[in-house]
Protein backbone atom coordinates (compact mmCIF):
# COMPACT_ATOMS: atom_id res chain seq x y z
CA UNK A 1 0.00 0.00 0.00
CA UNK A 2 3.11 2.56 0.55
CA UNK A 3 3.81 1.71 -2.78
CA UNK A 4 0.65 2.73 -4.18
CA UNK A 5 0.72 5.77 -1.96
CA UNK A 6 4.35 7.16 -3.31
CA UNK A 7 2.59 6.76 -6.58
CA UNK A 8 -0.14 8.94 -6.18
CA UNK A 9 2.63 11.45 -4.69
CA UNK A 10 4.22 11.24 -7.49
CA UNK A 11 1.74 12.03 -10.12
CA UNK A 12 0.54 14.48 -7.55
CA UNK A 13 3.96 16.26 -7.68
CA UNK A 14 4.05 15.97 -11.55
CA UNK A 15 0.53 17.37 -11.92
CA UNK A 16 1.50 20.19 -10.07
CA UNK A 17 5.17 20.31 -11.43
CA UNK A 18 3.54 20.88 -15.13
CA UNK A 19 1.28 23.55 -13.76
CA UNK A 20 3.74 25.23 -12.11
CA UNK A 21 6.17 25.42 -14.87
CA UNK A 22 3.57 25.88 -17.63
CA UNK A 23 1.42 28.34 -15.86
CA UNK A 24 -2.17 26.23 -16.78
CA UNK A 25 -4.98 27.72 -15.76
CA UNK A 26 -5.87 24.16 -15.17
CA UNK A 27 -5.57 22.48 -11.08
CA UNK A 28 -2.36 20.62 -10.89
CA UNK A 29 -4.11 16.73 -9.45
CA UNK A 30 -6.09 16.85 -11.93
CA UNK A 31 -3.29 17.25 -14.56
CA UNK A 32 -2.33 13.67 -12.19
CA UNK A 33 -5.52 12.11 -12.73
CA UNK A 34 -5.08 12.48 -16.01
CA UNK A 35 -1.23 10.99 -16.39
CA UNK A 36 -1.73 8.65 -13.94
CA UNK A 37 -5.21 7.26 -16.19
CA UNK A 38 -2.96 7.38 -19.26
CA UNK A 39 -0.02 5.32 -17.84
CA UNK A 40 -2.83 2.44 -16.68
CA UNK A 41 -4.21 2.52 -19.66
CA UNK A 42 -0.76 2.23 -21.41
CA UNK A 43 -0.21 -1.01 -19.35
CA UNK A 44 -3.34 -2.32 -20.65
CA UNK A 45 -4.00 -4.44 -17.72
CA UNK A 46 -5.24 -3.93 -14.23
CA UNK A 47 -4.04 -1.53 -11.35
CA UNK A 48 -1.08 -3.03 -9.38
CA UNK A 49 -3.16 -4.15 -5.68
CA UNK A 50 -1.25 -1.61 -4.03
CA UNK A 51 -2.39 1.44 -6.04
CA UNK A 52 -5.75 -0.01 -5.73
CA UNK A 53 -6.37 -0.78 -2.15
CA UNK A 54 -4.78 3.10 -1.72
CA UNK A 55 -7.03 4.83 -4.02
CA UNK A 56 -10.17 2.85 -2.28
CA UNK A 57 -9.19 3.73 0.81
CA UNK A 58 -8.58 7.59 0.17
CA UNK A 59 -11.93 7.73 -1.64
CA UNK A 60 -13.68 5.96 1.17
CA UNK A 61 -12.23 8.76 3.37
CA UNK A 62 -13.24 11.26 0.94
CA UNK A 63 -15.72 12.85 3.46
CA UNK A 64 -12.95 13.10 6.32
CA UNK A 65 -10.45 15.40 3.99
CA UNK A 66 -13.68 17.44 2.66
CA UNK A 67 -14.72 18.30 6.55
CA UNK A 68 -12.18 21.68 7.24
CA UNK A 69 -13.23 23.09 3.68
CA UNK A 70 -17.31 22.69 4.69
CA UNK A 71 -16.46 24.32 8.31
CA UNK A 72 -15.34 27.47 6.58
CA UNK A 73 -18.51 27.55 4.73
CA UNK A 74 -20.58 27.20 7.90
CA UNK A 75 -18.93 30.20 9.27
CA UNK A 76 -19.60 32.04 5.78
CA UNK A 77 -23.39 31.07 5.94
CA UNK A 78 -23.25 32.35 9.54
CA UNK A 79 -21.34 35.81 8.46
CA UNK A 80 -23.54 36.84 5.26
CA UNK A 81 -27.18 35.02 5.42
CA UNK A 82 -28.29 37.16 3.13
CA UNK A 83 -25.82 36.28 0.13
CA UNK A 84 -26.47 32.43 1.30
CA UNK A 85 -30.17 32.87 0.28
CA UNK A 86 -29.55 33.83 -3.31
CA UNK A 87 -27.14 30.89 -3.50
CA UNK A 88 -29.17 28.39 -2.34
CA UNK A 89 -31.93 29.08 -4.45
CA UNK A 90 -29.91 29.01 -7.83
CA UNK A 91 -28.22 26.02 -6.35
CA UNK A 92 -31.58 24.14 -5.62
CA UNK A 93 -33.40 24.97 -9.15
CA UNK A 94 -30.23 25.07 -11.54
CA UNK A 95 -29.34 20.89 -9.74
CA UNK A 96 -33.13 20.25 -10.44
CA UNK A 97 -33.40 21.07 -14.33
CA UNK A 98 -29.73 20.22 -15.32
CA UNK A 99 -31.09 16.61 -14.02
CA UNK A 100 -33.95 16.44 -15.71
CA UNK A 101 -31.94 17.68 -19.02
CA UNK A 102 -29.31 15.61 -18.50
CA UNK A 103 -31.60 12.12 -17.81
CA UNK A 104 -34.33 12.93 -20.62
CA UNK A 105 -30.67 13.86 -22.89
CA UNK A 106 -28.85 10.84 -22.11
CA UNK A 107 -32.23 8.79 -22.42
CA UNK A 108 -32.57 9.99 -25.99
CA UNK A 109 -28.84 9.34 -27.05
CA UNK A 110 -29.39 5.98 -25.57
CA UNK A 111 -32.37 5.04 -27.74
CA UNK A 112 -30.70 5.80 -30.93
CA UNK A 113 -27.81 4.72 -29.90
CA UNK A 114 -29.26 1.34 -29.49
CA UNK A 115 -30.48 1.19 -33.10
CA UNK A 116 -27.36 0.28 -33.93
CA UNK A 117 -26.41 -3.75 -32.93
CA UNK A 118 -24.57 -3.34 -29.46
CA UNK A 119 -23.15 -6.55 -27.40
CA UNK A 120 -24.48 -6.33 -23.34
CA UNK A 121 -22.10 -5.76 -21.15
CA UNK A 122 -23.64 -7.01 -18.10
CA UNK B 1 0.09 28.20 17.79
CA UNK B 2 1.64 25.69 20.12
CA UNK B 3 1.98 22.15 18.73
CA UNK B 4 -0.71 20.52 21.65
CA UNK B 5 -3.79 23.22 20.32
CA UNK B 6 -2.78 22.01 16.50
CA UNK B 7 -3.26 18.43 17.57
CA UNK B 8 -6.56 19.14 19.56
CA UNK B 9 -7.92 21.15 16.24
CA UNK B 10 -6.68 18.11 14.09
CA UNK B 11 -8.12 15.56 16.42
CA UNK B 12 -11.25 17.46 16.56
CA UNK B 13 -12.18 16.75 12.80
CA UNK B 14 -11.19 12.94 13.00
CA UNK B 15 -13.93 12.76 15.96
CA UNK B 16 -16.18 14.87 14.06
CA UNK B 17 -15.80 12.61 11.07
CA UNK B 18 -16.15 9.84 13.00
CA UNK B 19 -19.26 10.90 14.90
CA UNK B 20 -20.89 12.08 11.89
CA UNK B 21 -20.09 9.03 10.39
CA UNK B 22 -22.02 6.91 13.09
CA UNK B 23 -24.83 9.41 12.88
CA UNK B 24 -25.53 8.87 9.35
CA UNK B 25 -25.29 5.07 9.70
CA UNK B 26 -27.87 5.01 12.62
CA UNK B 27 -30.79 7.07 10.92
CA UNK B 28 -33.26 4.96 8.89
CA UNK B 29 -32.02 4.58 5.18
CA UNK B 30 -33.93 6.36 2.64
CA UNK B 31 -36.10 8.43 4.88
CA UNK B 32 -35.52 12.42 4.17
CA UNK B 33 -33.60 12.57 7.59
CA UNK B 34 -31.44 10.27 6.51
CA UNK B 35 -30.19 13.03 3.30
CA UNK B 36 -30.10 15.57 6.14
CA UNK B 37 -27.92 13.84 8.47
CA UNK B 38 -25.29 13.18 5.48
CA UNK B 39 -21.64 13.57 6.99
CA UNK B 40 -21.07 16.98 5.24
CA UNK B 41 -23.79 18.34 7.40
CA UNK B 42 -23.47 16.72 10.77
CA UNK B 43 -19.52 16.68 11.03
CA UNK B 44 -18.22 20.19 9.94
CA UNK B 45 -21.80 21.24 12.16
CA UNK B 46 -19.97 19.86 15.05
CA UNK B 47 -16.74 21.34 14.56
CA UNK B 48 -17.97 24.87 13.82
CA UNK B 49 -20.48 24.38 17.59
CA UNK B 50 -17.18 23.81 19.04
CA UNK B 51 -15.28 26.14 17.85
CA UNK B 52 -17.60 28.70 18.18
CA UNK B 53 -18.05 27.97 21.75
CA UNK B 54 -14.25 28.20 22.31
CA UNK B 55 -14.11 31.37 20.14
CA UNK B 56 -11.09 29.99 18.53
CA UNK B 57 -11.52 31.36 14.55
CA UNK B 58 -11.19 29.51 11.21
CA UNK B 59 -7.69 31.00 10.11
CA UNK B 60 -6.39 29.11 13.28
CA UNK B 61 -8.33 26.00 12.28
CA UNK B 62 -7.00 25.93 9.06
CA UNK B 63 -3.43 25.99 9.48
CA UNK B 64 -4.19 23.13 12.07
CA UNK B 65 -5.81 20.94 9.36
CA UNK B 66 -3.93 21.46 6.20
CA UNK B 67 -2.47 18.27 6.03
CA UNK B 68 -6.58 17.66 4.93
CA UNK B 69 -6.27 19.66 2.04
CA UNK B 70 -3.24 18.18 0.65
CA UNK B 71 -4.69 14.85 0.78
CA UNK B 72 -8.05 15.88 -0.92
CA UNK B 73 -5.63 16.41 -3.85
CA UNK B 74 -3.76 13.49 -3.70
CA UNK B 75 -7.50 11.69 -3.32
CA UNK B 76 -8.21 13.42 -6.83
CA UNK B 77 -5.29 11.55 -8.32
CA UNK B 78 -6.31 8.50 -6.71
CA UNK B 79 -9.64 8.53 -8.92
CA UNK B 80 -7.72 7.52 -11.67
CA UNK B 81 -7.78 3.78 -10.43
CA UNK B 82 -11.96 3.67 -10.48
CA UNK B 83 -11.84 5.29 -13.94
CA UNK B 84 -8.99 2.65 -14.75
CA UNK B 85 -11.37 -0.19 -13.84
CA UNK B 86 -14.72 0.68 -15.10
CA UNK B 87 -13.32 1.90 -18.55
CA UNK B 88 -14.15 -0.85 -20.95
CA UNK B 89 -17.82 -1.41 -19.67
CA UNK B 90 -18.11 2.49 -20.93
CA UNK B 91 -16.80 1.72 -23.93
CA UNK B 92 -19.95 0.48 -26.20
CA UNK B 93 -22.18 3.33 -25.24
CA UNK B 94 -19.05 6.22 -25.13
CA UNK B 95 -20.60 8.25 -27.72
CA UNK B 96 -23.86 9.04 -25.87
CA UNK B 97 -22.13 9.37 -22.56
CA UNK B 98 -19.95 11.88 -24.47
CA UNK B 99 -22.27 13.70 -25.72
CA UNK B 100 -24.63 13.60 -22.49
CA UNK B 101 -21.62 14.77 -20.44
CA UNK B 102 -20.38 17.67 -22.78
CA UNK B 103 -24.36 19.13 -22.48
CA UNK B 104 -24.90 18.30 -19.34
CA UNK B 105 -21.55 19.74 -17.93
CA UNK B 106 -22.31 23.28 -19.88
CA UNK B 107 -26.15 23.25 -18.34
CA UNK B 108 -25.36 22.82 -15.14
CA UNK B 109 -22.96 25.62 -14.70
CA UNK B 110 -24.66 28.09 -17.28
CA UNK B 111 -27.90 27.61 -15.23
CA UNK B 112 -26.44 28.17 -11.81
CA UNK B 113 -25.07 31.00 -12.77
CA UNK B 114 -27.94 32.30 -15.00
CA UNK B 115 -30.12 31.70 -11.68
CA UNK B 116 -27.81 33.89 -10.00
CA UNK B 117 -27.59 36.96 -11.99
CA UNK B 118 -31.34 36.58 -12.93
CA UNK B 119 -31.31 37.10 -8.58
CA UNK B 120 -29.09 39.73 -8.32
CA UNK B 121 -25.62 38.09 -7.41
CA UNK B 122 -22.66 39.60 -7.63
CA UNK B 123 -19.70 38.59 -9.63
CA UNK B 124 -18.19 36.95 -6.58
CA UNK B 125 -21.24 34.75 -6.11
CA UNK B 126 -21.31 33.83 -10.03
CA UNK B 127 -17.58 32.55 -10.61
CA UNK B 128 -18.09 30.59 -7.19
CA UNK B 129 -21.20 28.92 -8.37
CA UNK B 130 -19.85 28.04 -11.61
CA UNK B 131 -17.85 25.27 -10.97
CA UNK B 132 -20.29 23.54 -8.57
CA UNK B 133 -21.38 20.31 -10.09
CA UNK B 134 -17.46 19.50 -10.15
CA UNK B 135 -16.61 16.81 -7.08
CA UNK B 136 -15.37 18.93 -4.05
CA UNK B 137 -11.62 18.40 -4.44
CA UNK B 138 -11.69 19.54 -7.97
CA UNK B 139 -13.98 22.50 -7.70
CA UNK B 140 -11.77 23.86 -4.89
CA UNK B 141 -8.92 24.09 -7.16
CA UNK B 142 -10.85 24.93 -9.79
CA UNK B 143 -12.38 27.72 -8.10
CA UNK B 144 -8.91 28.89 -6.66
CA UNK B 145 -7.94 29.13 -9.92
CA UNK B 146 -10.72 31.37 -11.83
CA UNK B 147 -10.77 33.58 -8.21
CA UNK B 148 -13.73 32.25 -6.66
CA UNK B 149 -13.58 31.68 -2.63
CA UNK B 150 -12.77 28.87 -2.49
CA UNK B 151 -15.33 28.43 0.98
CA UNK B 152 -18.02 29.53 -1.12
CA UNK B 153 -17.35 27.19 -3.33
CA UNK B 154 -16.99 24.19 -1.05
CA UNK B 155 -20.34 25.16 0.62
CA UNK B 156 -22.39 25.31 -2.91
CA UNK B 157 -20.89 21.68 -4.28
CA UNK B 158 -21.99 20.07 -1.15
CA UNK B 159 -25.23 21.75 -1.65
CA UNK B 160 -25.68 20.74 -4.94
CA UNK B 161 -24.64 17.03 -4.39
CA UNK B 162 -27.06 16.89 -1.27
CA UNK B 163 -30.24 18.29 -3.82
CA UNK B 164 -29.16 15.81 -6.00
CA UNK B 165 -29.46 12.92 -3.95
CA UNK B 166 -32.53 13.94 -1.75
CA UNK B 167 -34.48 15.01 -5.14
CA UNK B 168 -32.63 12.38 -7.91
CA UNK B 169 -34.13 9.31 -7.23
CA UNK B 170 -37.99 10.43 -7.50
CA UNK B 171 -37.16 12.69 -10.51
CA UNK B 172 -36.21 9.72 -12.39
CA UNK B 173 -39.52 7.75 -11.15
CA UNK B 174 -41.63 11.14 -12.13
CA UNK B 175 -39.81 10.88 -15.87
CA UNK B 176 -40.21 7.20 -16.18
CA UNK B 177 -36.16 6.41 -16.34
CA UNK B 178 -35.55 2.84 -15.32
CA UNK B 179 -32.24 2.37 -17.25
CA UNK B 180 -29.64 2.36 -14.31
CA UNK B 181 -26.47 3.46 -16.32
CA UNK B 182 -28.53 6.86 -17.23
CA UNK B 183 -29.66 7.46 -13.11
CA UNK B 184 -25.96 6.72 -12.39
CA UNK B 185 -24.28 9.53 -14.94
CA UNK B 186 -26.60 11.79 -14.17
CA UNK B 187 -26.21 11.83 -10.54
CA UNK B 188 -22.56 11.40 -11.30
CA UNK B 189 -22.52 15.00 -13.47
CA UNK B 190 -25.05 16.47 -11.30
CA UNK B 191 -24.42 15.11 -7.96
CA UNK B 192 -20.40 14.06 -7.68
CA UNK B 193 -19.58 12.14 -4.92
CA UNK B 194 -22.98 12.35 -3.14
CA UNK B 195 -24.73 11.47 -5.88
CA UNK B 196 -22.28 8.67 -6.27
CA UNK B 197 -23.23 7.48 -2.81
CA UNK B 198 -26.69 7.70 -3.39
CA UNK B 199 -26.07 5.98 -7.24
CA UNK B 200 -24.02 3.18 -5.22
CA UNK B 201 -27.40 2.42 -3.29
CA UNK B 202 -29.35 2.09 -5.97
CA UNK B 203 -27.03 -0.91 -7.75
CA UNK B 204 -23.15 -1.42 -8.70
CA UNK B 205 -23.75 -0.47 -12.21
CA UNK B 206 -25.79 2.52 -11.47
CA UNK B 207 -22.50 3.28 -9.06
CA UNK B 208 -19.91 2.55 -11.57
CA UNK B 209 -21.64 4.88 -13.78
CA UNK B 210 -21.76 7.76 -11.69
CA UNK B 211 -17.85 7.46 -10.68
CA UNK B 212 -17.42 7.72 -14.89
CA UNK B 213 -19.82 10.86 -14.70
CA UNK B 214 -18.22 12.34 -11.64
CA UNK B 215 -14.78 11.96 -12.75
CA UNK B 216 -15.67 13.08 -16.24
CA UNK B 217 -17.10 16.36 -14.81
CA UNK B 218 -14.29 17.25 -12.95
CA UNK B 219 -11.92 16.94 -15.49
CA UNK B 220 -14.03 18.86 -18.33
CA UNK B 221 -15.34 21.35 -16.03
CA UNK B 222 -11.64 22.26 -15.07
CA UNK B 223 -10.28 22.30 -18.83
CA UNK B 224 -13.23 24.59 -20.08
CA UNK B 225 -14.36 26.91 -16.75
CA UNK B 226 -10.62 28.32 -16.24
CA UNK B 227 -10.26 29.07 -20.55
CA UNK B 228 -13.77 30.38 -20.51
CA UNK B 229 -13.17 32.78 -17.19
CA UNK B 230 -9.76 33.94 -18.80
CA UNK B 231 -12.16 34.84 -21.94
CA UNK B 232 -14.64 36.54 -19.89
CA UNK B 233 -12.38 38.93 -17.98
CA UNK B 234 -10.37 39.85 -20.64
Amino acid sequence: MLRGFITLLVFQGIGESIVYFGHLPIPGPVIGMVLLFLALQAKNQGAPASLEDIAHLMIRYLYLFLIPACVGCFFLIKNNLEEWIIIIISVVVSTLVSMIFGALMMKYMLTRHQKKPEEDSQ
Amino acid sequence: METASLAVMFTLTLFAFGAAAWVFGASQPGSVFHFFLHPLVVGPFLVTAFLILLRIDYQQYRVANEPFFFLLDTTIVALAVPLHQQFYNFRIVAKPLLTTLIFSVFFASISAVGCALMLGADISIMVSLAPKSATTPMALRIAEKIGGNLSMTAGIVVLTGITGAIFGPALFNKLGIKDDRIKGFVLGICAHGIGTAKALEISRKCGAFAILGLGATGILTALILPCLVLLLIK
